[in-house]
């Protein structure tokens, strides 16, 4: 039985802020930041938006593409760091808003940045396994970094939604394969309470993202019997522009592989967003036939790997909602720091 | 507003759920027991497209202080492409390009939250309709 994915969408905040923009007030130099991070700009959220918007937008245009009753949704799985409560579901607020309730198993999930590949994992094994009909994964981020932290040049806001599903005539890729690769490995953590996250600097390069990565992509690829050159789009987790540019090269993919979901240059990182927002782009652009591998990183750190093949469907459901290139390219608004230290909360309010 | 009470109305702030009179077919939002045009008592309930035209419209720029941290902000009266007219925040805008004729789609926002302990309360806001 084929299981796959029957419908995707994203959804992006339309506020953006410049690295310059940023570099400015902590007086560092843009240039070298834009260089190193290969990051142009990011995404902002406005003060209305949270985990739970983007999700909820992004979950309608998944179902706009799907063509399903909602109803038949059988479980709702919401993956982030920044839920907006720390006790009750995102996913709850998701699957009313939709018309998914009652009758359906929901979670929220974390692990750092891929908690949304988690959802995609669980909601297609349940499909697979025959105990749901539908599942609706979603990654989504308002991600926070400290004022002045090299972080704060990346922290992003985005969502993206998968619906999974066997239905022959709705799929629009089959997921052929997947494998999942994790270590326990401290590159970056939130504690309790604690407003902004903290990271190992350089160590959340080579013994954690690459290690990880580079496991994950070789463990599927031999689960798989493919090789790079079997792929027409990689997507790989984007924390800056860099990192999925030198894995790709190191694992043996094309620049052209990996451009169409590479983001992250317009966008920012968008934490559990950040792969999946990737796959949407390129699904909004996939030809029937395509293969398409997708890795996912989250910090502490591990990684899961999927095998698409895009099928017929996808040509007619592309138009259905907003194209993640669209949401990336139009319709934006740039922020000055002001603004923006507003909009993220980084300025205490005499009523707080 | 208590948690009992947002959740009550659900179904209209979270999915746009309305009614329509099945005596003269004329949609309401909220819902209503009694047709104020043709006094019928049987509705049919239906989920609203998330899109229509601005009516009217104004600026806000000393709200209520559930809102003060939003402010200033626009707020349009709305007339859905369903029939019913809502009075909604118009989000992501600047306050010279709204005008009244403008297609919006409503989208899932945040609309307030009790304080930072208390539950956060979300249901929809319209954002200009762009191409």
């Amino acid at each position: 039985m084929a299981v796959g994915i029957i419908g995707y969408g994203a959804h992006i905040p339309r506020r953006r802020i410049k690295v310059e923009e940023i570099a400015k007030v902590w007086g560092a130099d843009a240039p070298s930041y834009k260089r190193g991070l290969e990051l142009l700009q990011k995404s902002v959220p406005a003060l209305d938006e949270d985990t739970i918007t983007l999700s909820v937008e992004a979950a309608r245009s998944a179902l706009a593409r799907a063509g399903i009753d909602p109803q038949e949704i059988g479980a709702v799985y919401v993956g982030s760091e920044s839920h907006p409560y720390a006790v009750k579901p995102s996913g709850a607020t998701v699957a009313e808003a939709i018309g998914a309730t009652p009758d359906c198993h929901c979670a929220d999930f974390e692990f750092a940045c891929k908690a949304g590949s988690e959802g995609m994992f669980v909601s297609y094994g349940l499909v697979k396994a025959g105990l749901i009909k539908y599942g609706l994964a979603i990654g989504g981020d308002t991600s926070q970094g400290a004022p002045g932290d090299a972080l704060e040049y990346s922290a992003a806001a985005g969502a993206a939604a998968f619906i999974m599903g066997a239905d022959e005539e709705r799929i629009v890729a089959t997921v052929d394969e997947t494998y999942s690769f994790m270590t326990d490995t401290p590159d970056f953590w939130r504690r309790e309470h604690q407003f902004y996250p903290s990271h190992g600097g350089r160590f959340t390069g080579e013994p954690a993202y690459f290690r990880i990565v580079t496991g994950a992509v070789a463990g599927i690829l031999k689960k798989a019997g493919m090789t790079p050159s079997d792929f027409q789009h990689v997507i790989f987790h984007q924390p800056n522009g860099k990192f999925p540019k030198r894995i790709g090269k190191r694992l043996g993919f094309t620049p052209e592989q990996i451009e169409t979901g590479r983001v992250v240059p317009l966008l920012g990182n968008t934490y559990s967003g950040a792969s999946p927002i990737g796959l949407t782009a390129v699904l909004d652009v996939a030809k029937p036939g395509d293969r398409i591998l997708m890795c996912s990183y989250g910090s502490g750190a591990g990684s899961d790997a999927f095998v698409l093949t895009v099928r017929e469907r996808i040509l007619e459901v592309q138009d259905l909602a907003p194209k993640t290139r669209w949401l990336l390219d139009e319709n934006i608004r740039f922020v000055e720091y002001g603004e923006y230290a507003k909009l993220r909360r980084k300025i205490r309010l005499a009523s707080e | 507003m208590p948690p009992s009470r947002s959740w009550r109305s659900y179904p209209q702030t979270y999915r746009l759920e309305a009614a329509r009179c099945k005596g003269c077919g004329k949609a309401y939002y909220p819902p209503r027991l009694i047709c104020p045009g043709c006094k019928g008592r049987e509705f049919e309930h239906f989920r609203m497209k998330p899109s229509g035209t601005i009516v009217s419209h104004t600026v806000i720029r000393t709200p209520s202080s559930e809102f003060s941290g939003l402010a200033p902000f626009a707020v349009g009266i709305v007339e859905m492409d369903d029939g019913p007219r809502l009075t909604l925040q118009l989000a992501d805008v600047g306050f010279e390009e709204i005008k009244t004729g403008l297609p919006v789609r409503l989208e899932f926002r945040r609309m307030y939250s009790e304080g930072e302990s208390g539950v956060i309360h979300y249901g929809h806001k319209a954002v200009l309709v762009r191409k």
